[in-house]
């Protein structure tokens, strides 16, 4: 170990041969040393060069497998390709066609809707007032996991508890205890009959969806500084519900964005447990779900340029979605 | 350190005894009437588990018994028996995912922290282009880009192979986003304090961020590991022979044919061996994510 004397000695060593100036060129501009022109443009480029050095595998790899698709997805959406024979240019036919003409895909558009015009909200708001209640709760770790655990559980494996769950036969667990209360004369096939399908797939996704923006909540829940507590209650916050609206709400504010993204991303990805539940194809392709739909003709009919049109439409509502609520939430003020 | 959000949220003082003891008492009843909540998300777990351990004439009981009466291990001979008729035995399908899912972790882990250090502490030309590039990849699920990841994939030749599961998942939008919000909280001046010791840029890295941000990549190893373990569409898509299939896949697999009623109880026991690792992981680092996550808001 060198003596902070010594340490001073090559500092100031450095700073006569002028090297200096690289090290604090990496902090805020403000604190650059002074220098000749030349010099910091040289300090300058050095930190450029560590910087993205730093950076390259990641960027390497987010151009390869993120960036590169999304663009080449929108380009493949406007050709007819099918792996064996180079994509040719055929314009806006997968999309008219898609639009138009699919009428299977009209079904996965409206199924897609349904679930996530329930399933995004209905978890968001479920995930925050669990995560404020949990959070007024001195001994909640047990019930942070009983909730969170769901969430980071295999939607195949649940699925097989859930299909014992719903089951159709008398040993249904559901149906049998609805036969015994004299609910139902007969069982309901609650994973086959096309009316119960699409609610059995959001009941058991909402299971699973307190996930990361429930974690997201509660943590952030954790930063709010209890002196603004304080300090309402000395100004007359008349009650927790108005603490909550005019305190935490406004100071949560970061993490419901970070939520939002994360709920309207999961809600409009629905596929794992559409599948793992009701299987594909699905009856009357009532669990027929965007993804779904996408995987049908991309993996097993291979017309990959239609499938790249599915992939646009959903990657730019979701886009848009995202871009919007992000807009409405941040602009409050 | 200075770093950390406050540990604990104490009961907010209030200066008159009779309001905390009506607090004191609403707390209580939040720990009642949360109670059936908390049980109901779990039940379907509990069932799992314990369909797992139960011997074959219980798992036909109505109501079925919320804990096995004599718990036994048959299930998993069964399991072993069931896959010994397939091509590959069943702890191959262990050994893959395990294997993708811990090099997916760990990878994701260092790419995302060494991306994101220069990204939150230098004066980096272009930055917040590429941080708001990253910030819209968060915004789409993965499922979107995978036809051309898939074209891709086959292009480099690493189809039904490790790399095709693991290296597609390692620029994870949402790891360089944690590591960065994190590591914006540690002071400047440590690192300035290492650079007049002349440290380099790699030990200043590896010495003093990695340290100071363990809690951030240790829920991101979470955040990499469960979904990657997890994964049925992306090992569906990659992979083709039996040899390479993931838990999720050879589960699937099993459970599909699960009309014979000896099938019954192994699919519980594979569905136990599924859901065991990420909710242990989990429970082991509770404490951490949730110190990470008050740092992941979008600040706008």
């Amino acid at each position: 170990m060198r003596t902070p004397i010594q340490r001073k000695e090559e500092r100031e060593k450095r700073r006569e041969k002028g090297e200096d100036g690289s090290y604090f060129s990496a902090l805020p501009s403000h604190s650059y040393p002074l220098g000749s022109l030349k010099e910091r443009m040289r300090s300058e480029g050095r930190w450029q060069l560590i910087g993205y050095a730093f950076m390259a595998p990641y960027l390497l790899l987010f151009l390869i497998f993120v960036v590169g698709p999304v663009m080449s997805a929108i380009y493949l959406s406007f050709t007819y390709f099918n792996i064996l024979e180079a994509p040719h240019w055929i314009g806006w036919t997968n999309y008219r066609a898609l639009l138009v003409d699919d009428e299977i895909f009209l079904i996965a558009i409206g199924n897609t809707l349904t679930f996530a015009f329930i399933t995004g909200p209905v978890s968001f708001i479920a995930s925050f007032l669990l995560a404020w209640l949990l959070n007024r709760m001195r001994f909640r770790s047990l019930y942070v996991l009983a909730f969170y655990t769901p969430s980071i559980g295999s939607a195949i494996a649940a699925a097989f508890v859930w299909r014992i769950l719903l089951s159709g036969d008398r040993y249904g667990t559901l149906n049998n205890a609805l036969i015994r209360l004299g609910a139902l004369d007969e069982p309901i096939q609650f994973l086959a009959e096309q009316v119960y399908i699409m609610p059995a797939i959001i009941v058991v996704s909402l299971w699973m969806s307190l996930g990361t923006g429930f974690l997201v909540f509660l943590a952030g829940l954790q930063t709010v500084p209890k002196e603004l507590y304080e300090a309402g209650k000395m100004d007359g916050v008349p009650n927790v519900w108005v603490e909550l609206i005019k305190i935490t709400l406004p100071i949560m504010r970061p993490q419901l964005l970070f939520g939002t993204v994360i709920s309207i991303v999961n809600s409009f990805a629905v596929f794992q447990v559409a599948v793992a539940l009701v299987g594909f194809p699905s009856p009357l392709y009532a669990g027929h779900v965007i993804i779904t739909h996408l995987y049908d003709y991309a993996f097993i009919r291979f017309e990959m340029g239609y499938a790249s049109a599915i992939a646009v439409l959903l990657f730019a509502f979701t886009f848009m979605l995202g871009r919007v609520c992000l807009r409405l939430f941040s602009s409050e003020d | 350190m200075a770093t950390q959000p406050t540990e604990e949220r104490e009961y907010p003082l209030t200066s008159s005894q009779p309001a905390l003891a009506i607090r004191r008492l609403r707390l209580n009843w939040t720990y009642i009437w949360i109670l059936p909540f908390a049980m109901a998300m779990i039940i379907p777990l509990v069932y799992t588990v314990s369909f797992a351990f139960k011997p074959l004439e219980e798992l036909f009981l109505f109501p079925p018994p919320l804990f096995p009466r004599r718990p036994t291990t048959d299930n998993f001979q069964q399991l072993v028996l069931a896959t010994s008729s397939m091509t590959v035995p069943f702890s191959r399908n262990i050994f893959n995912t395990v294997v993708t899912s811990l090099s997916v972790m760990v990878g994701t882990v260092l790419l995302g922290s060494l991306a994101a250090y220069p990204l939150a502490k230098y004066p980096l030309w272009g930055k917040n282009f590429i941080f708001s590039v990253v910030i819209s990849a968060l915004m789409f699920s993965p499922e979107v880009t995978q036809i051309p990841r898939y074209l891709i994939v086959n292009k480099l030749g690493m189809i039904d192979t490790f790399g095709a599961l693991i290296i597609p998942n390692l620029a994870l939008p949402l790891g360089l986003f944690l590591m960065k919000q994190f590591m914006e909280g540690v002071p400047t001046e440590l690192l300035e304090a290492a650079r007049i010791d002349g440290a380099g840029e790699l030990r200043i890295f590896w010495r003093i961020m990695m340290p100071l941000t363990r809690p951030a990549w240790a829920t991101l190893a979470i955040f990499s590991f469960i979904p990657t373990w997890n994964d049925y569409f992306t090992p569906l898509i990659f992979t083709r022979s039996e040899s390479m299939k993931t838990l999720t896949l050879a589960m699937q697999t099993i459970g599909s044919g699960a009309t014979s009623v000896a099938r019954y109880g192994a699919v519980f026991a594979a569905a136990f061996l599924v859901l065991l690792p990420p909710v242990l992981l989990f429970i082991f680092m509770q404490r951490r994510v949730l110190d990470t996550m008050a740092y992941s808001g979008i600040k706008s």
